[in-house]
């Protein structure tokens, strides 16, 4: 008898959609409604697949070796206890409740926590620290937002609905779809591409073909100008993003931090004496900017070609900068990308319980925060840390190779549900429930708005949520703190009564 | 002329067949063919003498892969290669941070060179030649 469940959440990116509908036979979900073409993959194939863990391991020899719950929650509380200094890393795609005990936990061992906002928008945290950050829920873009700007990001690919669930592509209260314009501008492409092949094929017997051109930035176009929504895509490279949108700068690489100077520049009407900048005409930059200003309301997305290019949280901080300078003249907002469900909320949760959102420190018995020397990498490059422990996040897989060879001299416990590239490298292996398939719980989507996930599926026997293997760890670890605090009074008492 | 080595900006990121690959599992066949591999423009393909899904090797100052070569499919990339955000491309990913926590993923220089001969690893095979497990 299949079940529907209606509304559920999708625990993949930080778009966090909630209109998806599961159908759900005989235990497993057969069929995903409203979902992206990656919300397919992981709910109805992914999540179930031959890739899943289904037991504790422990390394032995070499090999992992099945083994019980118990015996691999203990050999992680002794990893964790004996390391002096253990790193405490991912999060990112669990539940709040999980990540606030996971604080608990570092704290507990005096250790280092961090998030996988490090690598991706770690930058533009440390920047709206710097700088504050005029922004807006995804709700008020998707009704309000009349020229929207993705800036170094491809939403089709990492965040596949963003388009037509909060910006172009959606009915909002004031700003329509422009989903039909779309539509037409393609079938015109389509022509167009038809009539080319046709005059190439008849010329292909006299004419050479030519070599490719290089990329050449093309002049705004008239859209720029029109009423309703537009969309502008500045990317090094050109996307499936940038082909739906109105215009398309293609930059250079390395050179936002130029071209964010010159259209604060711009916006604030000072003249440049220069033709170029990052491989873009002025003059181009100057009908963007009175694009920018003649909108009601604009809306600047931003992603990981911002934070992890040349610059890095420079490059946020500026872009904040002429988001500040166009406040001045229209309504502008500007938000990052956010890329795992619940990064956000790991930054937020981090913050709300320690007061800082990532790169941690508890050594010192309290809260200690420092970009560059806390975060993971840098405390990996060092070797600073003697044990790991990774829970839902894959560094095996997104962490440079140095890094992770650096993780390897020690032991690394590891908390997923799948076997990505950190759990075949693990020392002591957990599997877990899917968050927001098997277990229920809070999420903050990318404009920091908390979502409750659903639990529709129950998982296999034998498998705990996240949040109960990291709170048994911690059990466990207060239990083995306890017990040698109690042998070393036993021992000072001893060497005492010797004296005496 | 075909050219022996190209000098180009390394360009990392995601691509919806990646997205997608890495929910199906990253022991799937779909991650290996969407990942282990790099986007070039079609006339550095040209240059090079290569043909889609022909073996390159990408070198930087940091460590070497091998991958399939494969067309960028939207525009030009002059000067660039793009990979996808994975374990292939991390293997030549600098862990420099700057002092801020975020590694060198991308906007630094490699060679591209044809690898006929050198096999594209498995996940499985370049974790153990990556990190001995």
């Amino acid at each position: 008898m299949a079940e529907i469940f209606k509304s559920v959440v999708c625990p993949i990116c930080g778009c966090l959609c909630d209109d998806l509908e599961a159908t759900v036979e005989n235990n497993e979900i057969v069929k995903m409604k409203n979902g992206c073409a990656v919300c397919e993959a992981k709910m109805v194939h992914g999540y179930k697949s031959d890739e899943r863990i289904l037991e504790p391991y422990i390394r032995k020899d070499g090999k992992l070796v099945p083994v019980s719950m118990d015996e691999a929650i203990c050999k992680a509380a002794q990893i964790l206890t004996d390391a002096k200094y253990p790193l405490l890393f991912g999060w990112t795609s669990s539940v709040s409740e999980t990540q606030h005990v996971g604080v608990e936990l570092a704290e507990e061992l005096g250790g280092a926590l961090d998030n996988c906002c490090s690598v991706c928008h770690g930058p533009s945290v440390m920047a709206i620290q710097e700088i504050g950050i005029p922004t807006a829920t995804l709700g008020q873009i998707r009704h309000r937002a009349d020229l929207i700007v993705y800036w170094a990001c491809d939403p089709w690919s990492s965040h596949p609905r963003h388009v037509e669930r909060y910006t172009a592509f959606t009915d909002g209260r004031f700003e329509k779809s422009e989903f039909k314009e779309y539509v037409q501008k393609l079938k015109a492409k389509a022509s167009q591409k038809k009539v080319d092949a046709a005059i190439r094929r008849t010329q292909v017997r006299y004419q050479p073909s030519q070599p490719p051109k290089a990329a050449i930035v093309e002049a705004p176009p008239q859209s720029l100008a029109k009423a309703g929504r537009k969309m502008i895509v500045f990317d090094v490279r050109k996307t499936m993003t940038a082909e739906v949108a109105d215009y398309f700068v293609q930059v250079e690489p390395n050179t936002d931090y130029e071209i964010f100077g010159a259209l604060r520049c711009l916006v604030n009407d000072q003249e440049l004496d220069i033709d170029k900048v990052g491989g873009v005409p002025v003059e181009y930059l100057k009908e963007i900017v009175d694009a920018m200003v003649n909108a009601d309301f604009g809306a600047i997305f931003f992603g990981l070609g911002l934070t992890q290019s040349v610059g890095r949280f420079r490059n946020i901080e500026i872009a904040i900068a002429m988001t500040r300078d166009l406040n001045r003249k229209t309504k502008f907002v500007i938000a990052p990308m956010r890329g795992h469900f619940n990064v956000t909320g790991a930054n937020t949760v981090f913050a709300w319980q320690t007061g800082y959102p990532f790169a941690l420190d508890f050594s010192q018995g309290y809260p200690q925060y420092n970009p560059g020397e806390f975060t993971a990498n840098d405390l990996l490059r060092r070797g600073d840390n003697d044990a790991t422990l990774v829970i839902s996040a894959d560094p095996g897989a997104h962490f440079p190779k140095s890094s992770i060879q650096n993780m390897m001299k020690h032991p690394l416990i590891t908390i997923n549900p799948d076997w990505n590239a950190i759990s075949r490298l693990g020392d002591v292996v957990f599997p877990t429930q899917w968050c927001g398939i098997e277990q229920a719980g809070t999420a903050y989507r990318m404009d920091s708005i908390p979502v409750t996930l659903k639990k529709i599926v129950e998982a296999p026997k034998g498998i705990l949520a996240d949040e109960e293997i990291v709170r048994r760890i911690l059990e466990k670890v207060r239990d083995i703190k306890a017990q040698k605090n109690e042998k070393d009074i036993q021992g000072q008492q001893q060497i005492l009564e010797r004296k005496m | 002329m075909v050219e022996q080595k190209l000098r180009v900006t390394l360009i990392t990121g995601r691509t919806i067949d990646q997205g997608v690959a890495k929910e199906l599992g990253k022991g799937s066949q779909e991650y290996f063919d969407n990942v282990a591999v790099c986007f070039l423009d079609s006339s550095d393909i040209k240059r090079l003498g290569l043909k889609n899904g022909m073996n390159v090797q990408v070198t930087s100052p940091y460590g070497s892969i091998v991958v399939k070569a494969k067309k960028y499919p939207y525009g030009t990339l002059s000067g660039m290669v793009f990979m996808p955000c994975g374990l292939w491309a991390n293997a030549i990913c600098s862990d420099a941070t700057d002092s801020i926590g975020m590694p060198t993923f991308r906007g630094f220089t490699v060679e591209v060179e044809p690898a006929p001969d050198k096999p594209v690893l498995t996940l499985d095979e370049l974790l153990k030649q990556e990190f001995g497990k």
